[in-house]
């Protein structure tokens, strides 16, 4: 693995930046790994990562029907925060973005981790209350988050429109919270998870599992049968078909969600600006576009096209809120397939298949979790028990009943 | 964005309608006997396919009614709409 620093970089430019080696190698599957990882999203590479750095098995395989990165890993807007409602959340978020902190460093590759902090406007005395509850259980929980007044919020933002459609009342604002480049958190766990001597098999499609037993002996692929000891599922949206192929069900809906940017304009959104009664949030990238979601459809679909009436909706409230932006002309609009759970929970699981794992059910909003998720995940699979913070996500709270409703603090927002 | 056809009404615009999901899900009748995992299968657990399935809809902004629609959902195409009292429609011609 190539070195990224200052010096390599002075070095590869005199050389006209041609002799950079390529970051991951392209391998052909073995016919047996101690384990396999099915989707090549950052999750499953996360994940591969860790079980080799951390948990010491690299005899691992990433297989990815297309190319890594493609679903998605490659088509979110990027927010990453830690501010939810319930413990086990807090827990699990928080170890994200404190594996965030550090991530630059640890993969020697530029995530471009950028905590800008992140408001989340309260519109109405239900956000007023919504947001007070929240806030103060993150701050019991120890997580950084502060009331700002409509006055602070004009500050931080000066061309909202306070007294809109969307009056603004108030807003929590977390200063860890931002954004980071979702293609380099790709590659960066990519590289890294190579380099210690992962497989990544991309154009290899899982179309079934070789099961005896009640256990998990490998998988079919588009590129023939794989064996392995141990398969971990991280297939976001196809999650409920990955199930079906195992012979069980999961509690998950796929909606498509769609996202869309703007031309890029000169630096004007310091901060991720969101809220959970109007379905807009926008920040912009470095590179100047204004980067708008919205909810997702309203019906199930695996299209990766969502509706146009759910663009319309979005860029009235945007309009509304930020009148500066009404001739902004947008460029480009496109949409993902998020597994969504009733409890906007994700699910990180043993599953009725002995030795088959799922890490799914991240919906809307998993792309900040990417660290957290990828190193708890590994830590289960290598042990055979559940990592204590991804036990209660498990699939079977939906039998029990302990269910982590962050229905209020996750259901529109990501 | 769907032109839907309600049983009732005939083409309406999507914006007319609202969805609740999987269609023909039954309430069980033996609840007193049931364990918690078969409660939470019917609670919470759905088939989800990539593929044809059947969900409810309502025509929340027209007649107010219920009705099931069976649709594609990766073409999105609709190959019908019926009443909830209607029998299963057939699944269209070459489909699985
Ligand atoms: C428009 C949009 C905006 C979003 N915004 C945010 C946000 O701001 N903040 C946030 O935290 N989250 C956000 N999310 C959610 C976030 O993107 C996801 O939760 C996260 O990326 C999931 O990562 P993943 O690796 O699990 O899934 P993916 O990146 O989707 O990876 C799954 C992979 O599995 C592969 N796969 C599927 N079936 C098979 C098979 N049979 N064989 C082999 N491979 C298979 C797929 O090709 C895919 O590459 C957003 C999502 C969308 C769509
Ligand atoms: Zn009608």
């Amino acid at each position: 693995m190539a070195h990224f620093s200052v010096f390599s970089l002075v070095r590869n430019a005199l050389n006209y930046h041609k002799d950079w080696p390529r970051q991951w190698r392209s391998p052909e599957p073995k016919s047996h790994y101690d384990v396999i990882i099915v989707g090549g999203g950052a999750h499953g590479l996360a994940t591969a990562y860790y079980l080799a750095t951390e948990c010491g098995i690299t005899n691992v395989a990433v297989l990815e029907r297309a190319w890594i990165g493609g679903g998605n890993s490659g088509r979110n807007t990027t927010i990453v925060r830690s501010n939810y409602l319930w413990d086990e959340s807090a827990a699990l978020y928080d170890h994200s973005v404190k594996l965030w902190e550090g991530l630059s460093q640890e993969l020697n590759y530029n995530v471009m981790f950028s905590q800008r902090g992140l408001l989340h406007l309260a519109h109405s005395v239900h956000d007023m209350q919504e947001i007070g509850r929240r806030g103060s259980a993150i701050h019991l929980n120890g997580i950084d988050s502060e009331f700002v007044t409509p006055e602070k919020v004009k500050e931080m933002v000066p061309f909202i429109n306070l007294n809109c459609r969307y009056p603004v009342m108030g807003a929590l604002l977390q200063r860890r919270g931002g954004t980071a480049l979702h293609d380099a958190v790709v590659w960066g766990y990519a590289r890294g998870a190579d380099a210690a001597g992962v497989d990544i098999i991309q154009n290899c499609e899982v179309t079934g599992f070789k099961i005896e037993d009640n256990t998990v002996v490998g998988v079919e692929t588009s590129r023939g049968d794989i064996m392995a000891n141990k398969v971990g599922v991280v297939a976001a949206g196809h999650s409920s078909v990955m199930a079906e192929m195992a012979g069980f069900r999961m509690p998950l809906e796929s909606f498509p969600l769609q996202a869309l940017v703007s031309e890029p304009l000169k630096p004007l959104v310091d901060n991720v600006i969101m809220s959970n009664g109007v379905h807009a949030y926008i920040s912009q990238s470095d590179k100047g576009e204004l980067v708008i979601g919205a909810s997702s459809d309203a019906y199930t679909s695996y299209s990766q096209r969502g509706g146009f009436n759910v663009i319309e909706d979005t860029l009235q409230a945007i309009c509304e809120l930020y009148p500066v932006f009404k001739r902004v002309k947008m460029m480009r609009q496109w949409a993902g397939i998020v597994d969504v759970t009733v409890d906007r929970s994700p699910i990180i699981t043993k599953t009725p298949v002995n030795n088959l794992y799922f890490n799914c059910g991240w919906g809307t909003g998993g792309f900040k979790a990417t660290p957290g998720s990828g190193n708890v995940f590994a830590h289960s699979i290598a042990r055979g028990e559940m990592h204590p913070v991804a036990e209660p996500f498990s699939m079977f709270r939906f039998h029990s009943g302990a269910l982590i409703d962050e229905g209020a603090a996750a259901a529109v927002a990501h | 964005m769907f032109v839907i056809e309600c049983p009732w009404c005939g083409k309406r615009d999507q914006s007319e309608f609202i969805t609740h999901g999987e269609a023909h899900i039954a309430r069980p009748t033996n609840g007193h006997e049931m364990t918690d995992a078969e409660w939470g299968d019917y609670v919470f657990f759905r088939d989800n396919p990539k593929g044809i399935t059947r969900e409810r809809w309502i025509h929340t902004h027209g007649c107010a009614r219920w009705f099931n629609v069976m649709r594609h959902t990766v073409t999105e195409e609709i190959f019908a709409t019926y009443k909830p009292t209607d029998p299963k429609p057939e699944l269209p011609e070459g489909s699985e």
